[in-house]
Protein backbone atom coordinates (compact mmCIF):
# COMPACT_ATOMS: atom_id res chain seq x y z
CA UNK A 1 0.00 0.00 0.00
CA UNK A 2 1.27 3.90 -0.55
CA UNK A 3 0.80 6.22 1.42
CA UNK A 4 -2.28 8.47 1.10
CA UNK A 5 -0.79 12.53 0.07
CA UNK A 6 -3.06 15.86 -0.45
CA UNK A 7 -4.16 15.71 -3.60
CA UNK A 8 -4.72 18.68 -5.99
CA UNK A 9 -8.28 19.94 -6.41
CA UNK A 10 -8.59 18.06 -9.88
CA UNK A 11 -7.01 15.10 -9.43
CA UNK A 12 -7.97 12.39 -12.32
CA UNK A 13 -10.76 14.66 -13.49
CA UNK A 14 -10.44 15.22 -16.80
CA UNK A 15 -12.84 18.02 -16.41
CA UNK A 16 -14.27 19.22 -12.72
CA UNK A 17 -17.41 20.50 -13.85
CA UNK A 18 -19.07 17.48 -15.49
CA UNK A 19 -21.19 15.35 -13.37
CA UNK A 20 -20.87 11.84 -13.65
CA UNK A 21 -23.63 9.00 -13.09
CA UNK A 22 -23.21 7.19 -9.81
CA UNK A 23 -26.08 4.46 -8.69
CA UNK A 24 -27.57 3.84 -4.88
CA UNK A 25 -25.72 0.85 -4.29
CA UNK A 26 -26.64 1.02 -0.35
CA UNK A 27 -28.89 3.27 2.38
CA UNK A 28 -28.07 3.07 5.93
CA UNK A 29 -29.81 5.18 8.20
CA UNK A 30 -27.33 6.28 10.96
CA UNK A 31 -29.98 8.33 13.57
CA UNK A 32 -33.02 10.81 13.19
CA UNK A 33 -31.84 12.99 10.33
CA UNK A 34 -28.65 11.70 9.90
CA UNK A 35 -28.01 8.42 6.18
CA UNK A 36 -24.89 7.26 4.89
CA UNK A 37 -25.14 6.58 0.88
CA UNK A 38 -22.27 4.02 -0.97
CA UNK A 39 -21.93 5.26 -4.52
CA UNK A 40 -21.20 2.94 -7.34
CA UNK A 41 -20.34 4.40 -11.01
CA UNK A 42 -23.22 3.87 -12.81
CA UNK A 43 -20.61 3.62 -16.04
CA UNK A 44 -19.07 0.70 -14.23
CA UNK A 45 -15.32 2.41 -14.21
CA UNK A 46 -13.58 1.53 -11.21
CA UNK A 47 -12.34 2.97 -8.05
CA UNK A 48 -12.93 6.87 -6.74
CA UNK A 49 -9.41 7.50 -5.20
CA UNK A 50 -9.69 10.41 -2.90
CA UNK A 51 -7.35 11.75 -0.25
CA UNK A 52 -8.84 11.83 3.92
CA UNK A 53 -10.65 14.68 4.24
CA UNK A 54 -12.03 15.86 0.69
CA UNK A 55 -15.27 16.59 -0.57
CA UNK A 56 -17.63 15.64 -3.82
CA UNK A 57 -20.35 17.95 -4.70
CA UNK A 58 -23.82 15.53 -4.93
CA UNK A 59 -25.90 16.25 -7.80
CA UNK A 60 -29.57 15.77 -6.82
CA UNK A 61 -31.42 15.18 -10.16
CA UNK A 62 -34.09 18.32 -10.64
CA UNK A 63 -33.12 19.56 -7.20
CA UNK A 64 -29.86 20.95 -6.86
CA UNK A 65 -26.40 20.36 -5.88
CA UNK A 66 -24.21 20.34 -2.47
CA UNK A 67 -20.72 19.75 -0.91
CA UNK A 68 -20.47 16.45 1.02
CA UNK A 69 -17.62 15.84 2.55
CA UNK A 70 -16.31 11.83 1.49
CA UNK A 71 -16.51 9.70 4.77
CA UNK A 72 -15.50 6.68 3.69
CA UNK A 73 -11.99 4.62 3.41
CA UNK A 74 -9.39 5.93 1.54
CA UNK A 75 -7.72 2.53 1.80
CA UNK A 76 -10.46 1.33 -0.09
CA UNK A 77 -11.67 3.19 -3.04
CA UNK A 78 -13.65 1.14 -4.62
CA UNK A 79 -16.84 2.19 -2.03
CA UNK A 80 -17.81 5.62 -2.44
CA UNK A 81 -19.13 6.73 1.01
CA UNK A 82 -21.52 9.83 2.05
CA UNK A 83 -22.62 10.66 5.30
CA UNK A 84 -25.11 13.17 5.23
CA UNK A 85 -27.76 15.31 7.57
CA UNK A 86 -30.94 16.27 6.13
CA UNK A 87 -30.87 20.19 6.71
CA UNK A 88 -32.75 21.58 3.85
CA UNK A 89 -33.85 21.33 0.28
CA UNK A 90 -31.24 18.99 -1.68
CA UNK A 91 -30.09 17.02 1.93
CA UNK A 92 -33.34 16.13 2.58
CA UNK A 93 -33.97 15.01 -1.52
CA UNK A 94 -31.15 13.32 -0.99
CA UNK A 95 -33.21 11.48 1.97
CA UNK A 96 -35.73 10.07 -0.26
CA UNK A 97 -32.78 8.14 -2.40
CA UNK A 98 -33.33 4.15 -2.64
CA UNK A 99 -31.47 1.58 -3.43
CA UNK A 100 -30.42 1.89 -7.13
CA UNK A 101 -31.45 5.31 -7.49
CA UNK A 102 -29.31 7.55 -9.79
CA UNK A 103 -27.24 11.07 -8.67
CA UNK A 104 -24.16 12.49 -10.07
CA UNK A 105 -20.69 13.84 -8.51
CA UNK A 106 -17.70 16.11 -9.46
CA UNK A 107 -14.95 15.26 -7.46
CA UNK A 108 -13.31 15.06 -5.49
CA UNK A 109 -12.15 18.61 -4.46
CA UNK A 110 -10.20 20.84 -1.74
CA UNK A 111 -7.11 19.51 0.24
CA UNK A 112 -6.53 16.93 2.77
CA UNK A 113 -5.91 16.26 6.44
CA UNK A 114 -2.53 15.78 7.84
CA UNK A 115 -1.96 12.27 7.86
CA UNK A 116 1.43 12.43 6.30
CA UNK A 117 2.60 15.27 8.46
CA UNK A 118 0.91 13.64 11.78
CA UNK A 119 3.29 10.33 10.86
CA UNK A 120 5.35 9.87 14.21
CA UNK A 121 3.39 12.00 16.26
CA UNK A 122 0.68 11.48 18.58
CA UNK A 123 -2.96 12.09 16.37
CA UNK A 124 -5.56 13.73 18.19
CA UNK A 125 -9.03 13.63 16.03
CA UNK A 126 -11.89 15.61 18.33
CA UNK A 127 -15.36 15.92 16.54
CA UNK A 128 -18.38 17.45 17.42
CA UNK A 129 -21.82 15.94 15.93
CA UNK A 130 -21.57 14.99 12.37
CA UNK A 131 -18.04 16.29 12.33
CA UNK A 132 -17.42 12.74 12.88
CA UNK A 133 -18.32 11.91 9.00
CA UNK A 134 -16.10 14.27 7.55
CA UNK A 135 -12.88 13.16 9.52
CA UNK A 136 -13.71 9.45 9.67
CA UNK A 137 -11.23 8.91 7.07
CA UNK A 138 -7.96 10.55 8.96
CA UNK A 139 -8.62 7.73 11.51
CA UNK A 140 -9.45 4.91 8.65
CA UNK A 141 -5.92 6.05 7.04
CA UNK A 142 -4.10 6.69 10.67
CA UNK A 143 -5.60 2.77 11.45
CA UNK A 144 -4.35 1.61 8.08
CA UNK A 145 -1.21 2.54 8.66
CA UNK A 146 -1.35 2.28 12.68
CA UNK A 147 2.71 1.82 12.65
CA UNK A 148 3.97 4.89 11.64
CA UNK A 149 2.11 7.04 14.32
CA UNK A 150 2.36 6.98 18.22
CA UNK A 151 -0.71 7.70 20.35
CA UNK A 152 -3.94 8.19 18.45
CA UNK A 153 -6.71 9.89 20.12
CA UNK A 154 -10.81 10.15 19.60
CA UNK A 155 -12.76 12.39 21.43
CA UNK A 156 -16.59 12.78 20.30
CA UNK A 157 -19.23 14.87 21.54
CA UNK A 158 -22.76 14.75 20.51
CA UNK A 159 -26.08 16.33 21.67
CA UNK A 160 -27.36 12.66 23.17
CA UNK A 161 -26.58 8.55 22.41
CA UNK A 162 -29.68 8.93 19.55
CA UNK A 163 -27.53 11.30 17.84
CA UNK A 164 -23.93 9.13 18.21
CA UNK A 165 -22.46 8.03 14.32
CA UNK A 166 -21.25 5.11 13.58
CA UNK A 167 -22.57 3.54 16.74
CA UNK A 168 -20.82 -0.10 16.02
CA UNK A 169 -17.67 0.93 14.21
CA UNK A 170 -16.88 3.01 17.35
CA UNK A 171 -17.53 -0.11 19.42
CA UNK A 172 -14.98 -1.54 17.14
CA UNK A 173 -12.51 0.90 17.33
CA UNK A 174 -12.68 1.40 21.65
CA UNK A 175 -12.39 -2.49 21.63
CA UNK A 176 -8.80 -1.84 19.97
CA UNK A 177 -6.27 -2.07 22.50
CA UNK A 178 -3.97 1.34 20.23
CA UNK A 179 -6.29 3.57 20.02
CA UNK A 180 -7.89 6.12 22.77
CA UNK A 181 -11.63 6.37 21.75
CA UNK A 182 -13.73 8.74 24.46
CA UNK A 183 -17.57 9.22 23.23
CA UNK A 184 -19.21 12.17 25.34
CA UNK A 185 -22.98 13.42 24.94
CA UNK A 186 -24.66 16.77 26.22
CA UNK A 187 -27.60 15.15 27.74
CA UNK A 188 -28.93 11.08 29.04
CA UNK A 189 -30.94 9.17 31.14
CA UNK A 190 -30.10 5.95 31.91
CA UNK A 191 -28.99 3.25 31.10
CA UNK A 192 -26.35 5.42 29.14
CA UNK A 193 -23.21 4.50 31.11
CA UNK A 194 -20.98 6.83 29.21
CA UNK A 195 -19.69 10.44 29.58
CA UNK A 196 -21.87 13.40 29.65
CA UNK A 197 -20.32 16.65 29.78
CA UNK A 198 -18.90 19.11 26.52
CA UNK A 199 -16.07 17.31 24.45
CA UNK A 200 -13.55 20.19 25.45
CA UNK A 201 -13.74 18.64 29.03
CA UNK A 202 -12.33 15.21 27.97
CA UNK A 203 -9.08 17.27 26.25
CA UNK A 204 -7.20 18.07 29.79
CA UNK A 205 -6.63 14.05 30.35
CA UNK A 206 -6.02 13.09 26.80
CA UNK A 207 -2.68 11.13 26.91
CA UNK A 208 -1.06 12.78 24.15
CA UNK A 209 2.97 15.06 24.50
CA UNK A 210 1.60 18.96 23.26
CA UNK A 211 5.65 19.01 21.66
CA UNK A 212 4.77 15.84 19.17
CA UNK A 213 0.85 15.99 18.18
CA UNK A 214 -1.18 17.13 15.70
CA UNK A 215 -4.62 17.49 16.23
CA UNK A 216 -7.84 17.65 13.92
CA UNK A 217 -10.88 18.68 14.85
CA UNK A 218 -14.41 18.84 12.38
CA UNK A 219 -17.67 20.01 13.86
CA UNK A 220 -19.50 23.69 14.12
CA UNK A 221 -17.44 26.26 14.29
CA UNK A 222 -18.60 27.20 17.80
CA UNK A 223 -17.03 23.98 18.98
CA UNK A 224 -14.16 24.25 16.93
CA UNK A 225 -13.51 27.07 18.70
CA UNK A 226 -13.51 26.23 22.18
CA UNK A 227 -11.63 23.18 21.08
CA UNK A 228 -8.88 25.23 19.78
CA UNK A 229 -9.04 26.85 23.43
CA UNK A 230 -8.51 23.89 25.36
CA UNK A 231 -5.78 22.04 23.02
CA UNK A 232 -3.45 25.59 23.44
CA UNK A 233 -4.39 25.27 27.12
CA UNK A 234 -2.70 22.12 26.82
CA UNK A 235 0.78 23.77 25.11
CA UNK A 236 -0.56 22.90 21.07
CA UNK A 237 0.95 25.29 18.97
CA UNK A 238 -1.55 26.68 15.89
CA UNK A 239 0.22 25.12 13.28
CA UNK A 240 0.02 21.77 14.90
CA UNK A 241 -3.76 22.21 15.06
CA UNK A 242 -6.10 21.56 11.45
CA UNK A 243 -9.72 22.24 11.49
CA UNK A 244 -12.11 21.78 8.59
CA UNK A 245 -14.62 24.87 7.29
CA UNK A 246 -17.83 24.70 5.78
CA UNK A 247 -19.47 27.70 3.16
CA UNK A 248 -22.19 27.74 0.76
CA UNK A 249 -20.53 26.50 -2.50
CA UNK A 250 -20.84 26.47 -5.92
CA UNK A 251 -18.18 25.72 -8.51
CA UNK A 252 -16.32 23.95 -5.65
CA UNK A 253 -12.85 25.03 -8.39
CA UNK A 254 -12.13 28.32 -7.19
CA UNK A 255 -13.83 30.36 -9.93
CA UNK A 256 -17.33 31.55 -8.57
CA UNK A 257 -16.26 32.91 -5.13
CA UNK A 258 -19.24 31.92 -3.46
CA UNK A 259 -17.13 30.16 -0.76
CA UNK A 260 -14.62 33.10 0.17
CA UNK A 261 -13.87 33.16 3.54
CA UNK A 262 -10.91 35.84 4.58
CA UNK A 263 -8.23 35.64 1.77
CA UNK A 264 -9.61 32.01 1.11
CA UNK A 265 -11.71 30.43 -0.73
CA UNK A 266 -12.79 26.73 1.17
CA UNK A 267 -13.20 24.70 -1.97
CA UNK A 268 -9.47 25.30 -2.83
CA UNK A 269 -7.54 25.76 -0.41
CA UNK A 270 -9.20 24.14 2.46
CA UNK A 271 -11.52 22.83 3.48
CA UNK A 272 -8.83 21.55 5.95
CA UNK A 273 -7.13 25.06 7.13
CA UNK A 274 -4.02 24.77 9.73
CA UNK A 275 -5.11 27.09 12.65
CA UNK A 276 -2.03 28.74 12.52
CA UNK A 277 -2.64 29.99 9.11
CA UNK A 278 -6.54 31.19 9.94
CA UNK A 279 -5.81 32.34 13.68
CA UNK A 280 -6.39 36.01 12.36
CA UNK A 281 -9.70 35.70 11.01
CA UNK A 282 -11.11 32.40 12.78
CA UNK A 283 -14.56 33.40 14.63
CA UNK A 284 -14.69 37.15 12.88
CA UNK A 285 -18.25 38.06 12.65
CA UNK A 286 -19.16 38.96 9.04
CA UNK A 287 -16.81 36.44 7.46
CA UNK B 1 0.84 -3.73 42.60
CA UNK B 2 0.32 -1.98 45.59
CA UNK B 3 -2.53 0.87 46.24
CA UNK B 4 -0.90 4.25 46.87
CA UNK B 5 -1.48 5.83 50.07
CA UNK B 6 -3.96 8.85 50.66
CA UNK B 7 -1.33 10.60 51.90
CA UNK B 8 0.76 10.12 48.37
CA UNK B 9 -2.60 10.73 46.95
CA UNK B 10 -3.95 14.09 48.52
CA UNK B 11 0.30 15.39 48.34
CA UNK B 12 0.07 14.87 44.29
CA UNK B 13 -3.35 16.15 44.03
CA UNK B 14 -4.11 19.77 42.09
CA UNK B 15 -6.70 20.31 44.51
CA UNK B 16 -3.97 20.33 47.87
CA UNK B 17 -1.05 21.73 46.24
CA UNK B 18 0.65 24.59 48.10
CA UNK B 19 -1.01 23.28 51.57
CA UNK B 20 1.44 23.26 53.99
CA UNK B 21 2.74 19.37 55.20
CA UNK B 22 1.89 19.72 58.55
CA UNK B 23 -1.68 21.05 57.43
CA UNK B 24 -2.22 18.21 54.66
CA UNK B 25 -1.36 15.73 57.46
CA UNK B 26 -3.89 17.01 59.59
CA UNK B 27 -6.74 16.61 56.74
CA UNK B 28 -5.57 13.19 56.02
CA UNK B 29 -6.39 12.18 59.58
CA UNK B 30 -10.36 13.07 58.41
CA UNK B 31 -9.68 11.42 55.00
CA UNK B 32 -10.82 7.91 54.14
CA UNK B 33 -10.89 5.69 51.30
CA UNK B 34 -14.30 4.77 50.15
CA UNK B 35 -15.63 2.43 47.42
CA UNK B 36 -18.90 2.39 45.48
CA UNK B 37 -20.62 -0.44 43.42
CA UNK B 38 -22.13 0.13 39.83
CA UNK B 39 -25.34 1.45 40.46
CA UNK B 40 -24.89 2.78 43.65
CA UNK B 41 -25.78 5.93 45.31
CA UNK B 42 -22.78 8.30 46.96
CA UNK B 43 -25.32 11.10 48.11
CA UNK B 44 -28.83 12.13 47.81
CA UNK B 45 -30.21 15.30 46.70
CA UNK B 46 -31.64 17.07 49.98
CA UNK B 47 -29.60 14.90 52.31
CA UNK B 48 -26.92 17.03 54.75
CA UNK B 49 -23.73 17.44 52.88
CA UNK B 50 -20.89 15.71 54.99
CA UNK B 51 -18.20 15.21 52.72
CA UNK B 52 -15.90 16.13 49.69
CA UNK B 53 -15.06 13.59 47.19
CA UNK B 54 -11.89 12.84 45.38
CA UNK B 55 -12.56 10.63 42.95
CA UNK B 56 -9.36 7.83 42.09
CA UNK B 57 -11.20 5.32 39.85
CA UNK B 58 -13.90 4.86 38.19
CA UNK B 59 -16.79 7.23 36.87
CA UNK B 60 -19.92 9.28 38.57
CA UNK B 61 -22.85 11.24 37.16
CA UNK B 62 -24.68 13.88 38.69
CA UNK B 63 -27.95 13.78 38.15
CA UNK B 64 -31.43 15.13 39.02
CA UNK B 65 -34.14 13.22 39.33
CA UNK B 66 -37.01 14.44 37.33
CA UNK B 67 -40.95 13.01 38.24
CA UNK B 68 -42.19 10.78 34.95
CA UNK B 69 -38.75 11.11 33.64
CA UNK B 70 -36.59 8.94 35.90
CA UNK B 71 -32.95 10.24 36.74
CA UNK B 72 -31.25 12.20 34.44
CA UNK B 73 -27.98 12.60 33.77
CA UNK B 74 -25.98 15.93 33.67
CA UNK B 75 -22.39 15.77 34.03
CA UNK B 76 -19.97 12.45 34.33
CA UNK B 77 -17.23 12.58 36.46
CA UNK B 78 -13.61 10.39 36.94
CA UNK B 79 -10.17 9.97 38.10
CA UNK B 80 -8.76 13.39 39.85
CA UNK B 81 -12.03 15.22 39.62
CA UNK B 82 -13.44 16.53 42.76
CA UNK B 83 -17.30 16.02 43.55
CA UNK B 84 -19.09 17.38 45.70
CA UNK B 85 -19.37 21.02 46.90
CA UNK B 86 -22.20 21.57 49.05
CA UNK B 87 -20.75 20.71 51.77
CA UNK B 88 -19.03 23.98 51.44
CA UNK B 89 -22.16 26.46 51.89
CA UNK B 90 -25.03 26.50 54.03
CA UNK B 91 -26.66 24.80 54.49
CA UNK B 92 -24.92 22.10 53.87
CA UNK B 93 -26.92 19.69 51.70
CA UNK B 94 -26.49 17.91 48.49
CA UNK B 95 -28.28 19.68 45.85
CA UNK B 96 -27.86 16.87 43.11
CA UNK B 97 -27.57 13.13 43.10
CA UNK B 98 -24.27 11.46 42.42
CA UNK B 99 -24.33 7.89 41.21
CA UNK B 100 -20.97 5.11 41.34
CA UNK B 101 -21.65 4.04 37.16
CA UNK B 102 -18.78 1.95 37.06
CA UNK B 103 -17.12 0.29 40.51
CA UNK B 104 -15.77 3.66 41.82
CA UNK B 105 -13.10 4.41 44.53
CA UNK B 106 -12.96 7.78 46.36
CA UNK B 107 -11.19 9.50 49.28
CA UNK B 108 -13.95 10.98 51.39
CA UNK B 109 -12.88 13.91 53.55
CA UNK B 110 -15.04 15.40 56.47
CA UNK B 111 -16.12 18.54 55.16
CA UNK B 112 -17.46 20.04 58.71
CA UNK B 113 -13.39 19.49 59.66
CA UNK B 114 -11.94 21.00 56.89
CA UNK B 115 -14.75 23.98 57.22
CA UNK B 116 -13.07 24.08 60.97
CA UNK B 117 -9.67 24.08 59.49
CA UNK B 118 -10.38 26.56 57.19
CA UNK B 119 -11.79 29.36 59.79
CA UNK B 120 -8.83 28.41 62.01
CA UNK B 121 -5.92 28.85 59.52
CA UNK B 122 -6.86 31.75 56.41
CA UNK B 123 -3.84 30.71 54.72
CA UNK B 124 -5.52 26.76 54.57
CA UNK B 125 -8.57 28.63 53.72
CA UNK B 126 -7.41 31.14 50.97
CA UNK B 127 -5.53 28.28 49.38
CA UNK B 128 -8.32 25.63 49.44
CA UNK B 129 -11.45 28.48 48.17
CA UNK B 130 -8.40 29.54 45.31
CA UNK B 131 -8.48 25.49 43.79
CA UNK B 132 -12.61 25.25 44.83
CA UNK B 133 -13.23 28.37 42.80
CA UNK B 134 -10.89 27.03 39.73
CA UNK B 135 -12.45 23.91 39.85
CA UNK B 136 -16.11 25.21 40.15
CA UNK B 137 -15.23 27.85 37.27
CA UNK B 138 -14.28 25.13 34.86
CA UNK B 139 -17.62 23.36 35.83
CA UNK B 140 -19.73 26.52 35.62
CA UNK B 141 -18.02 26.96 32.02
CA UNK B 142 -18.16 23.54 30.75
CA UNK B 143 -22.27 23.41 32.14
CA UNK B 144 -22.67 26.65 30.04
CA UNK B 145 -20.85 24.67 26.74
CA UNK B 146 -23.44 21.97 27.49
CA UNK B 147 -26.62 24.63 27.05
CA UNK B 148 -25.10 26.52 23.67
CA UNK B 149 -25.82 22.98 21.77
CA UNK B 150 -21.90 22.87 20.46
CA UNK B 151 -22.92 20.40 18.22
CA UNK B 152 -26.05 22.19 16.43
CA UNK B 153 -25.53 23.38 12.69
C1 LIG C 1 -16.72 21.26 2.22
C2 LIG C 1 -18.06 20.91 2.80
C3 LIG C 1 -18.28 19.62 3.27
C4 LIG C 1 -19.52 19.27 3.79
N1 LIG C 1 -19.70 17.99 4.23
C5 LIG C 1 -20.90 17.61 4.69
C6 LIG C 1 -21.13 16.25 5.08
O1 LIG C 1 -20.24 15.40 5.04
N2 LIG C 1 -22.37 15.93 5.51
C7 LIG C 1 -23.39 16.86 5.58
O2 LIG C 1 -24.51 16.51 5.96
N3 LIG C 1 -23.20 18.14 5.23
C8 LIG C 1 -21.98 18.54 4.77
N4 LIG C 1 -21.81 19.84 4.37
C9 LIG C 1 -22.92 20.77 4.51
C10 LIG C 1 -23.88 20.60 3.35
O3 LIG C 1 -23.25 20.99 2.16
C11 LIG C 1 -25.13 21.47 3.58
O4 LIG C 1 -25.83 20.97 4.69
C12 LIG C 1 -26.01 21.42 2.36
O5 LIG C 1 -25.41 22.18 1.34
C13 LIG C 1 -27.39 21.96 2.66
O6 LIG C 1 -28.12 21.96 1.45
P1 LIG C 1 -29.72 21.89 1.42
O7 LIG C 1 -30.15 22.25 0.06
O8 LIG C 1 -30.18 20.58 1.95
O9 LIG C 1 -30.11 22.98 2.49
P2 LIG C 1 -30.62 24.47 2.18
O10 LIG C 1 -32.03 24.37 1.77
O11 LIG C 1 -29.63 25.15 1.29
O12 LIG C 1 -30.46 25.07 3.63
C14 LIG C 1 -31.23 24.58 4.74
C15 LIG C 1 -30.65 25.09 6.02
O13 LIG C 1 -29.32 24.58 6.21
C16 LIG C 1 -28.40 25.65 6.36
N5 LIG C 1 -27.16 25.30 5.67
C17 LIG C 1 -26.97 25.19 4.36
N6 LIG C 1 -25.70 24.87 4.10
C18 LIG C 1 -25.07 24.81 5.27
C19 LIG C 1 -23.73 24.55 5.66
N7 LIG C 1 -22.75 24.32 4.79
N8 LIG C 1 -23.44 24.55 6.99
C20 LIG C 1 -24.39 24.83 7.88
N9 LIG C 1 -25.67 25.08 7.57
C21 LIG C 1 -26.00 25.08 6.29
C22 LIG C 1 -29.06 26.84 5.73
O14 LIG C 1 -28.61 28.05 6.30
C23 LIG C 1 -30.53 26.61 6.05
O15 LIG C 1 -30.84 27.02 7.36
C24 LIG C 1 -20.56 20.23 3.87
C25 LIG C 1 -20.35 21.53 3.39
C26 LIG C 1 -19.12 21.87 2.87
C27 LIG C 1 -18.88 23.25 2.38
S1 LIG D 1 -17.35 27.34 -4.62
FE1 LIG D 1 -16.84 28.64 -6.27
S2 LIG D 1 -15.03 29.53 -5.54
FE2 LIG D 1 -15.43 28.04 -4.04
Amino acid sequence: MTAIVASSPTRNLPDPMLPRPFRVQRVRKETQDTFTLELEPATGEGDYPFAAGQFNMLYIYGVGEVPISISGDPTKPHRLVHTTRAVGVVTNAMRQLKRGDMLAVRGPFGNSWPVVEAQGKDVIIVAGGLGLAPVRPALYHVLAYREKYNNVVLLYGTRTPLDILYRREIEGWRSRFDVDVHVTVDRAMHPWRGNVGVVTRIIPKAPFDHLNAVAMICGPEVMIHFTVLELEKRGLAPGSIFISMERNMKCAIGFCGHCQWGPNFICKDGPIFSYEEIKPFFGRRGL
Amino acid sequence: MSTPSIESILARHPFFQEIAPAELGAIIEHARLISFEPGRLIFHQGEPAAQLFLITEGKVSLEVFAPQRGPILLMTLGPEDVLGWSWLFPPYRWHLDARALEPTQAIAIDGARLRERCEANHELGYQLMRHSVGVIEQRLQAALLQLVDLYGK
